[in-house]
């Protein structure tokens, strides 16, 4: 998802009855459902996890507009430019409002920044791979935005009150990003000339698996993951959510008439759900550990950014510090 | 040219060609602006412009009566068809070049577009109007930032003088007085550009004392934009990226 593999405390949930008072007053809490507040007290290993887990999230949000970006000069109508700049817009306002949320945890934004230059934090698979051609937006749109919405929704009921207030702004945005997505698709791939509809094929091969890794690898076993679900931070399992977003993705290619990459797809009576077969994880370790087609670029990209407006947040902040002077001077 | 010049064709494209180099190249910061905060202004600010570029060029559309649509004119015309001064196809070069010719733009195109509301032309009037609500938002913010980077540090005030002194020489191209010009002001559709020159002038002036900047004394103009005659090299590179779709697949619907 756009946070992958979120490292917990590794010891496995503690059960209530083994822990100390506070700790299980915290935990009695999220059982009833109740929404832990920034001033609230927690243990120190939730607020870890959820800076983790909330850093990536922006950091995803963030990252995630350059391969869009990289389309928007390119955008073939004028409608379309400003419907994609208003989604990739609309992607720097959700990562502004996460770096917001987290920082009632206690972490500054310009923190956050530097631990993904750095390295130490990280962003979601997905926006390591390229965008070649202008079905890619409607590729990214449908399946990336779509695969992103699967597991936003469920965060909209997370423990933690201001990650899912924030949660309940940005899932509206997402449905329509995955709207306008699909939209590009059914204009590229339903009622396109031959080129077009190549390029939707083309696009929906190469994103079709990364999009499936973007859950992250089985985590039915993890002791990371079930204390995420223990504190709600995490509400379903990879799996649980990859095995929705596959129900509902095959039959909207076969509307578009697109081909799923998979040879072993097939829908499952007994089960009621489609089979279907397993992404790359050796791919998707790589990319995850820097090895992805697009990582060197993409954070190179940002931090370009970060350096080349250096003087002008410098500037700005000299401004504002001497405005307040002159008027103090004043006063 | 084949016949008599279409004046109000020629008026409406300068508009929307204006609106729309500007709004793509501003568009070229997606993901990439010095800050969050900038990052969502800049694409604000680019989404108004494309949004005017419609408004403008659709009528362009219908008056020219071939059947084109806003689209058209925007990914089928060649360099020399296009009517943006020459200020707003220059690269970005930098945050400081930007929001620098944004505030120029911005600082006529709040008194034209007031004037505007005026015009006999009702369509010109209503587009006057809407864009105007947007145009007072970005003088205000584009004015605020040049005064704000002016005023801060060494190095922001360095840069911010040297891409005044850059854009400088391509202000006087927005304050045009041909043919077209007093054809519209004599049927009432728009004043003649010139006659804010000094509406102009103070209200940059002002924001430049503001600013510790200094503006420069010449007043030479480049020019060829307005006019189609001779734009600069930069313009056939942002066409050949803007227009790479519709060019290269003609006919398909995207
Ligand atoms: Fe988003
Ligand atoms: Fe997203
Ligand atoms: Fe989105």
């Amino acid at each position: 998802m756009y946070a992958q593999m979120v490292k917990s405390t590794g010891k496995g949930v503690q059960p209530l009855e083994e822990m100390g008072p506070q700790d299980r007053a915290f935990q009695e809490r999220i059982d009833r459902g109740e929404k832990i507040e920034p001033k609230d007290w927690m243990p120190d290993a939730y607020r870890k996890n959820l800076i983790r887990q909330m850093g990536q999230h922006a950091h995803s949000e963030i990252v995630g507009q350059l391969p869009e970006g990289n389309w928007i000069t390119r955008a073939p109508t004028l409608e379309r430019k400003a419907n994609l700049l208003a989604k990739v817009q609309d992607e720097a306002g959700h990562g502004l409002y996460i770096y917001c949320a987290a920082e009632t945890l206690g972490i500054s934004r310009d923190e956050l920044f530097e631990q993904l230059h750095s390295g130490k934090m990280k962003y979601s698979s997905i926006f390591n791979y390229p965008t070649l051609t202008w079905a890619d937006m409607g590729a990214v749109g449908w399946l990336v935005d779509g695969a992103a919405i699967m597991n936003q929704v469920p965060l909209q009921r997370t423990s933690f009150g201001p990650y899912a207030r924030a949660m309940v702004r940005i899932c509206k945005e997402e449905s329509f990003h995955q709207r306008q997505g699909y939209h590009i698709m059914i204009q590229m791939a339903k009622e396109g000339t031959a080129d077009q509809k190549r390029m939707a094929q083309d696009a929906f091969n190469r994103f079709w698996y990364p999009a499936l890794m973007m859950f992250g690898p089985s985590d039915k076993d993890s002791v990371h993951s079930a204390q995420s679900m223990a504190w709600k931070i995490k509400m379903n399992t990879n799996d649980e959510l990859r095995q929705k977003f596959v129900d509902e993705t095959v039959p909207q290619a076969e509307y578009l008439g697109l081909t799923v990459p998979d040879e072993h797809l097939k829908f499952n009576d007994e089960t009621g759900h489609y089979d279907f077969s397993e992404p790359d994880w050796d791919e998707f370790m790589d990319v995850i550990s820097g090895n992805g087609p697009c990582n060197t670029d993409r954070l190179e990209a940002r931090k370009k950014a970060w350096n080349d407006g250096a003087w002008v947040r410098e500037g700005m902040m000299a401004h504002a510090d001497k405005k307040a002077q002159r008027k103090l001077a004043a006063e | 040219m084949s016949g008599e010049i279409n004046h109000l064709l020629e008026f409406l494209l300068r508009q929307g060609d204006n609106t729309l180099v500007l709004g793509h190249r501003t568009s070229e910061w997606c993901g990439v602006g010095p800050a969050l905060e900038e990052d969502i202004a800049l694409a604000n600010t680019a989404l108004d412009l494309i949004g005017q570029t419609q408004l403008w060029l659709g009528y362009a559309a219908e008056v020219e009566g071939k059947n084109r649509s806003a689209n058209d004119l925007a990914f089928l015309r060649d360099p020399y068809d296009f009517r943006n001064v020459l200020m707003m196809e220059v690269p970005n070069e930098d945050f400081g070049r930007t929001l620098m010719r944004q505030f120029l733009f911005d600082a006529f195109q709040v008194p034209w577009l007031t004037e505007l509301q005026n015009s006999t032309n009702q369509r010109v009037s209503e587009i006057a109007a809407k864009s105007l609500k947007e145009a007072l938002y970005h003088l205000e913010r584009s004015r605020e930032t040049v005064i704000a980077l002016g005023d801060g540090t060494e190095e922001s005030n360095k840069r911010m003088q040297a891409t005044l002194d850059y854009l400088w020489p391509y202000t006087g191209e927005l304050f045009g007085e041909d043919t077209t010009d007093q054809a519209m002001s004599a049927q009432g559709i728009a004043p003649v550009p010139s006659t804010l020159k000094n509406a102009w002038k103070t209200l940059v002036s002002r924001a430049f004392s503001e600013a510790y900047l200094k503006a420069p004394e010449s007043d030479f103009a480049h020019s060829g934009g307005r006019t189609g005659f001779r734009h600069t090299e930069h313009l056939g590179h942002m066409l050949a990226t803007m227009q790479t779709l519709q060019r290269s697949y003609p006919g398909a619907t995207w």
